[in-house]
């Protein structure tokens, strides 16, 4: 008989949780309904900015089918929604501002969408009717929306920031970079905005909230992606319900990218209120809602200036940045414009001198926060478009500007306070070259402006830090959590393996590449492994998912319980076999003794470890279940180059996406069909960024403009070509086991200026700003800005 | 409130409905068939397509009442009565047409109707036919490979 084949990691093997979700298994949350269930609605400020004078709920209260209605006043006795990562002020020190952040607006709202009320009735047509019976008295007050107007602005969001300023921080070398810039050959100089993005993950936010006063335990069923993190903060730090009287399950997600990390004030508010209803509340997001309320994305103001010398040798780069904080601070919003951005301002590039300061504003607008990539494609955007730009002034090629200027020894650190461990950027570069057939591109080219239409090609060779993060360096940059993971791998008597994972899925494919690796370490059938997630009452403790961080980190803490089961197993298969412990190897799913033909299968030690009679006591406890926590020494970096390719008509401004050609690096890959949808996901959000999404508020009266799948232009398939994605051999990761780098955010991270590149190209303009619509292009091409 | 009386998944059943209930909600509310989901608000978004009579249908924009009598067949009756995939559900699977899951039941129901009554024969016209679908996870590309399986497989 021929042992079964258990050489999974590198394999496209095909998802096991296909099967539910193709089926209309999936249990997302609003599939969930729980007896006796009520239903909450939110009513919502339709002001940008204004001062809650009174608040009626008088008429609500004894409508048909409500229970109660809340409003701000119920949550003085409780905390504001924390921000999880504290920034200081370069100018003192001094941190920065953090104005209360209520669950149910109190005394003034500060953007449209805003919650103003829960209402809980026995459906949610009564909920809507009785929210539409709440007089509220509002004082409008003027609002500011744009990052650019914010501080000296008339409308002041928050009274402890009268210039609507959070922070000013600044980070490199600010005199060095100075006196680069000033004795350089050629500057190159760029002023652009990161157009915002509302996420929109098509599985609206929802949530179910329910308290046994039997138990005096509260359970939240919340689309989320990291459960335990919402725990902790709600518990510890808005709610004070003791952290192990919550259960907190997030079930199947329908996508997050980001927007399902935060905790809300939405989820937030119905565990409290459904204590006092004494029932289950329900609340599903509306499409509208999550365009009103999800955290967005992006809104960067920003000016760089990169220095070189004659042979366009970078020398130094300068960049200020104006970043849009929102209304209030979301959980993670106050880091993607510093620590997820700035620090990786020295891209692929050995720029020896780079400064940068950020000014973050208040503005009457949702929150802003982490959006697949969360400051990595701003910095990346930034990098590469004064790049190609700066190849265009120095008239080089823009691959040969960057052959100039790679990093090629590792481990390199950067002057913006990152240790890249290893990479090969060239290779990336001449494979995406190749595979974007460059060479045929003159001719193509040609064919186009026979046809009277315009065609360009566009770079961008990015990089990322994955794999948040060693919690020392996140601590000591301001972060108020530590970004290990967790992992748990249960061998039960016959052998079968259930693996608890503080990583969560939400369209990843944990269920697959997890069991991948640990039944190929184990030597055993995937069949016999079976992963679960997404549940702070099974698994103990997890960061969740976010930052392409899941493999690299939640991977690296199952691989470690996994070397523990090993080394256990071993003593047990020593013991049995009558071996010295140091003799036994595991291999194929059998412990050998080492030089002889003894072996004992995975199983038979699983079943010694529970059914312990002939077991070494004195040295060993029964049971065969380990767990381990990963904290990561290092980010890693993703790294990789895309090539764009457009077709331009001048005539109408519509550009068509020839040709999307990725080539990553993601160091060693486990499921190869898995990655490569990941990195097709990111491109769509990238290309959707370069050229059609963009949340536009109305500047005079704060109304979100582009509030619905009508006017918020989310890609769909005729405007996507299909791509050109390949995974390199790459360079492992050094510092994880697996060799792993991350590969969720890519395409998202290095798409956007590969597309603006390539129709600035197209037109021979030095700018066009994102999103690249129709009109917008139309009037590039006439030399209009 | 009117009584409803239809086809679902090749079973007769009969329910009272409120006269504005949506179809959508009839299925996953009444019915308890959560496997149609509703990414939106305004038939954008296609997550919540069914079949009606044969025919792909967004079930957030049709009253329940307008069943009445009709068949309808959801994604749960898609699969053969044993539980073989729908040669559709099978390539989706196989060309890694789906991430998260929750525009798939959707996709998955206008990927047949496109194949059974339109004009698939090119990579243009199948995303053409799958613009009424939104996708947020795998930019369409598995997908359209999906379908053009799926298509193939069909015959």
């Amino acid at each position: 008989m021929n042992a079964p084949d258990t050489a999974f990691i590198g394999k496209a093997v095909e998802r096991r949780e296909d099967a539910r979700f193709l089926t209309g298994r999936g249990q997302y949350t609003d599939d969930i309904s729980l007896p006796g269930q009520t239903h909450g609605v939110f009513l919502r400020s339709p002001h940008a900015h204004a001062r809650i004078r009174s608040v009626d709920t008088s008429a609500a209260a004894q409508a048909p089918g409500v229970l109660a209605v809340f409003t701000g006043e119920h949550f003085r006795g409780v905390g504001g929604l924390p921000c999880g990562w504290q920034i200081n002020n370069v100018t003192d020190g001094s941190p920065m501002k953090e104005p209360r952040h209520p669950v149910l607006a109190d005394g003034k709202v500060r953007y449209v969408g805003d919650r103003v009320a829960l209402v809980v009735a026995e459906s949610v047509e009564q909920a809507k009717a009785a929210a539409a019976l709440i007089e509220v008295d509002y004082e409008v007050l003027p609002a500011v929306v744009d990052a650019a107007e914010a501080a000296g602005a008339q409308a002041v969001v928050h009274d402890e920031a009268a210039d609507n300023t959070c922070y000013t921080w600044a980070i490199g070398d600010g005199e060095g970079t100075a006196a680069a810039i000033q004795g350089a050959a050629h500057v190159t100089r760029l002023s652009f905005r990161n157009n915002r993005l509302i996420p929109n993950a098509i599985e609206p936010r929802a949530a179910n909230a329910s308290y046994n006063a039997a138990s005096d335990e509260y359970t939240l069923y919340v689309a989320n992606q990291n459960p335990h993190v919402e725990r902790l903060l709600m518990c510890a730090f808005v709610l004070g319900i003791p952290e192990h009287k919550m259960r907190v399950v997030a079930p199947d997600v329908g996508g997050g990218f980001g927007s399902k990390i935060f905790l809300y004030g939405e989820e937030t508010a119905l565990v409290w209120a459904s204590k006092q209803v004494g029932r289950p509340i329900k609340w599903t997001a509306e499409r509208a809602e999550a365009f009103l309320a999800d955290a967005h994305g992006r809104d960067h103001v920003t000016e760089a200036e990169l220095a070189m010398d004659k042979d366009g040798k970078f020398l130094a780069l300068r960049v200020h940045t104006t970043a849009n904080l929102g209304a209030y601070l979301s959980t993670f919003s106050t880091a993607v414009p510093t620590i997820l951005y700035a620090t990786l301002l020295a891209g692929q590039y050995a720029t020896p001198k780079i400064h940068c300061t950020v000014k973050a504003v208040f503005t009457n607008t949702a929150p802003v926060d982490a959006y697949r990539g969360a400051g990595r494609p701003e910095a990346s955007y930034l990098i590469e478009r004064i790049v190609e730009t700066a190849a265009k002034e120095m008239k080089l090629d823009p691959a040969e500007i960057r052959r100039r200027n790679y990093i090629r020894s590792f481990p390199y650190a950067t002057p913006v306070g990152l240790t890249y461990d290893t990479g090969d950027y060239e290779a990336t570069l001449n494979r995406a070259i190749e595979l974007a057939d460059v060479k045929g591109f003159a001719a193509r080219r040609a064919a186009s402006e026979a046809k009277g239409l315009k065609r360009g090609l566009g770079y961008s060779a990015y990089i990322e830090a994955c794999g948040i993060a060693p919690s020392s360096i996140a601590g000591a940059l301001g972060a108020r959590a530590g970004l290990f993971e967790a992992g748990e791998v249960r061998v039960h008597p016959t052998g079968k393996v259930t693996v608890f994972t503080g990583s969560h899925s939400h369209g990843q494919g944990h269920e697959t590449t997890f069991a991948q690796v640990v039944a190929d370490r184990l030597g055993i059938p995937m069949e016999d492994v079976s992963i679960e997630h997404g549940d702070t009452g099974k698994t103990l403790f997890g960061m969740g998912t976010y930052g392409s961080r899941s493999l690299a980190v939640g991977g690296t803490a199952i691989v470690k319980a996994l070397d523990k089961v090993i080394a256990k197993g071993k003593k047990i298969a020593a013991h049995l076999m009558e071996a010295a412990d140091t003799d036994v190897v595991f291999e194929g799913g059998q412990f050998k003794v080492a030089g002889t033909d003894k072996a004992v299968p995975f199983a038979q030690v699983s079943l010694t470890a529970y059914v312990p009679h002939n077991f070494p006591h004195d040295k060993l406890e029964p049971g065969l279940n380990e767990n381990a926590f990963y904290d990561p020494s290092n980010f890693t970096y993703p790294a990789g180059t895309y090539v764009c390719e457009v077709e331009v008509d001048p005539a109408t401004g519509v550009v068509h996406v020839e040709r999307m050609t990725a080539c990553d690096d993601f160091g060693n890959v486990i499921n190869p069909m898995i990655v490569e949808g990941q990195v097709h996901g990111g491109l769509a959000q990238g290309i959707g960024q370069a050229l059609l999404e963009h949340g536009v508020y109305d500047k005079e009266s704060g109304q979100l403009l582009t509030g619905s799948f009508m006017d918020y232009a989310m890609p769909r398939a005729d405007d996507l070509p299909s791509f050109t994605v390949e995974t390199a051999k790459g360079t492992p990761c050094t510092h994880n086991p697996l060799g792993v780098k991350g590969c969720g955010e890519a395409g998202a991270i290095g798409a956007p200026a590969a597309v603006i590149n390539a129709i600035c190209d197209a037109l021979g303009v030095q700018d066009v700003p994102m999103p690249a619509s129709p009109f917008t292009v139309w009037k590039a091409a006439r030399g209009q800005a | 409130m009117a009584l409803l009386t239809l086809k679902v998944n090749g079973r007769e059943v009969t329910r009272d409905v409120a006269p504005q209930t949506l179809l959508v909600e009839f299925i996953r509310e009444h019915l308890r068939l959560t496997g149609t989901h509703v990414g939106c608000d305004t038939a954008q978004c296609g997550a919540c397509t069914v079949h009606v009579d044969g025919r792909a249908t967004k079930s957030c924009n049709m009253l329940a009442l307008q069943a009445q009598g009709r068949e309808l067949t959801t994604i749960e009756g898609l699969a053969a009565a044993d539980g073989t995939l729908h040669p559709m559900q099978a390539a989706f699977r196989s060309a890694h047409g789906l991430q998260c899951g929750f525009c798939t039941p959707g996709m998955v129901m206008s990927a047949v109707d496109l194949v059974q009554h339109h004009d698939c024969s090119s990579e243009a016209k199948v995303r053409d036919g799958l613009q009424g679908n939104l996708c947020r996870c795998t930019g369409y590309h598995n997908i359209v490979k999906a379908v053009q399986q799926g298509a193939a497989a069909m015959k």
